[in-house]
């Protein structure tokens, strides 16, 4: 036993302490790493990866509506009556929150390092940064409402049933068929899947930046970015074409 | 060559600044840019008027003092060039130049185009230094550096402090100074024992400074005169993750 002084330094850190409990050390140092901009650009950058294994699966589930009705529906029923469903809910729901929240306190606070809106400046030229860079925070926010329509459409839908090999389920692919017969449902739906394409164009690269893993060396990193969403983004922008065009029977 | 002139005036930190246009007649194009605007201030100051206020000081492209926002760029429309080291060959007669201060939140504007960087020597105060004096240089070989770490950590050195980069940003952020900073030193054996305390450290002054996040745009190396590296910024978040992770 003895005094207790703590001797921190500028970024609240511990300093020159023998005897520190390794608990309280270790919750300082979270403290000061998830406390700075760049420990919460990494949480930013770790969640939207989650984020983006996310959609990665949604979109290859989906391209069983290529194989047909029953194929679809018995990947959804699959899907859903696991009950590490709920786990995998309740995961992607904390990688949502925590993405979304984080990165709505950054941009306030970068609007609020920049005392003049970039386009009230008479002359900006924007030195190389790209659409899809300047504009993430729009971008996310849509996609934020554009899911929460699709939950609405889709998982809270209406419920048709169907039987697979005997085995009662929902008819999802009924509901999927409907729904982009509709000109002005699909039109929108692609414009949507603009938007998650320039998204993840940026956000996937910038990912590694964030985590520390870009370098000039690692060519393909860099373009990992455009890659994933062609992927992701073709992916979702053929399963609605498909649908629309020969899904009505 | 004749130019025309909109220039951001403003008479202190708290009043509202405004552009003014001017026009230089017969200024020359072997001129600098600074050169050209001290010619338009001898022409103001025989005017009676006040001159117009700037940042310079070695005009060879070394010192950092130099900024302006030129036609929306900071130093100007050349890459890697500081804004001493353009000249005004590289503008057309007859143009039209509109000429602004950095702008960002932690460089207030102290008048007209000069702003207060001082809180880039901040950064540097909270940990941008090697504490221990090692004395006269050693011999060259006790010390051994790799080649590709040596021209790294010399490519990282070359930043001159001036914040451009913070100007070009849209978030203002600094991390392309601070990178610069910490990679020159994290590289080499001599900054390597106060490594994760200075990376914290320069980062916390930095984020208090109110400087942005990083949104990895790029905007940064596009303007940074010196040409410094997005390489960097990454070693920083490295740097950050090993400090919290290994001391
Ligand atoms: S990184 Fe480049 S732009 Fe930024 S302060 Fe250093 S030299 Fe200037
Ligand atoms: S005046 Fe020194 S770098 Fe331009």
């Amino acid at each position: 036993m003895g005094l207790e002084i703590e001797f921190k330094d500028l970024s609240g850190y511990p300093i020159g302490q023998s005897n520190w409990k390794q608990a309280s050390y270790t919750m300082m140092k979270c403290k000061s790493f998830l406390g700075s901009s760049v420990g919460q650009k990494f949480l930013v950058a770790i969640t939207g990866l989650g984020l983006s294994g996310f959609v990665l699966t949604h979109m290859l589930g989906n391209l069983l509506l290529f194989v047909g009705p029953d194929a679809y529906n018995l990947y959804g029923h699959k899907l859903t009556s696991t009950p590490l469903i709920y786990i995998a809910e309740v995961g992607l729901i904390v990688l949502f929150l925590t993405h979304f929240g984080l990165t709505m306190k950054l941009t306030r606070e970068n609007r609020a390092s920049r005392p003049v809106a970039p386009n009230q400046l008479p002359s900006n030229v924007v030195k190389r940064a790209s659409f899809a860079s300047r504009t993430m925070a729009l971008s996310g926010l849509m996609i934020l409402a554009f899911a929460v329509l699709h939950l609405v459409t889709f998982k809270f839908g209406t419920y048709y049933e169907t039987t697979v090999d005997g085995v009662p389920m929902r008819d999802l692919y009924r509901l999927v068929a409907e729904e982009f017969q509709k000109e002005w449902y699909t039109a929108f739906y692609l414009v949507c899947m603009v938007i998650l394409f320039t998204h993840l164009s940026h956000g996937f690269t910038a990912a590694f930046q964030s985590l520390g893993l870009q370098s000039s060396r690692n060519k393909l990193l860099k373009r990992s970015g455009f890659i994933f969403a062609v992927l992701v983004g073709g992916g979702f922008f053929i399963q609605p074409l498909y649908m629309y065009f020969w899904g009505g029977n | 060559m004749k130019l025309h002139l909109k220039i951001w005036r403003q008479k202190g930190p708290q009043e509202a600044g405004s552009f003014k246009d001017y026009s230089v007649d017969n200024a020359s194009e072997h001129m600098s840019f600074l050169e050209m605007l001290d010619f338009l201030n001898t022409s103001l100051v025989q005017k009676g008027e006040e001159a117009v206020q700037f940042d310079h000081d070695c005009r060879e492209g070394i010192c950092g003092s130099c900024s302006l926002v030129i036609n929306g760029n900071p130093h100007g429309p050349e890459t890697g060039t500081a804004t001493c080291q353009l000249h005004m060959r590289k503008f057309k007669d007859g143009d039209t130049i509109v000429i602004e201060p950095f702008r960002a939140k932690a460089f207030p504007v102290i008048r007209d185009l000069s702003v207060n960087r001082t809180a880039f020597d901040r950064i540097m105060e909270a940990g941008g230094f090697c504490s221990v004096n090692t004395g006269n240089a050693p011999e060259a070989n006790a010390i051994l550096i790799g080649k590709e770490t040596a021209e790294k950590a010399m490519d990282s050195a070359a930043c001159i402090g001036c914040g451009a980069c913070v100007a070009a940003c849209k978030n203002a952020s600094a991390m392309l100074f601070v990178s610069a900073k910490v990679s020159q030193l994290a590289l080499l054996p001599q900054g390597n024992p106060e490594r994760g305390r200075r990376v914290r450290n320069m980062v916390a002054q930095m984020d208090q400074e109110m400087f942005g996040a990083c949104s990895n745009t790029g905007s940064c190396e596009a303007a940074c005169p010196k040409e410094i590296k997005l390489e960097n910024i990454a070693r920083l978040n490295r740097e950050m993750v090993r400090a919290a992770w290994v001391e």
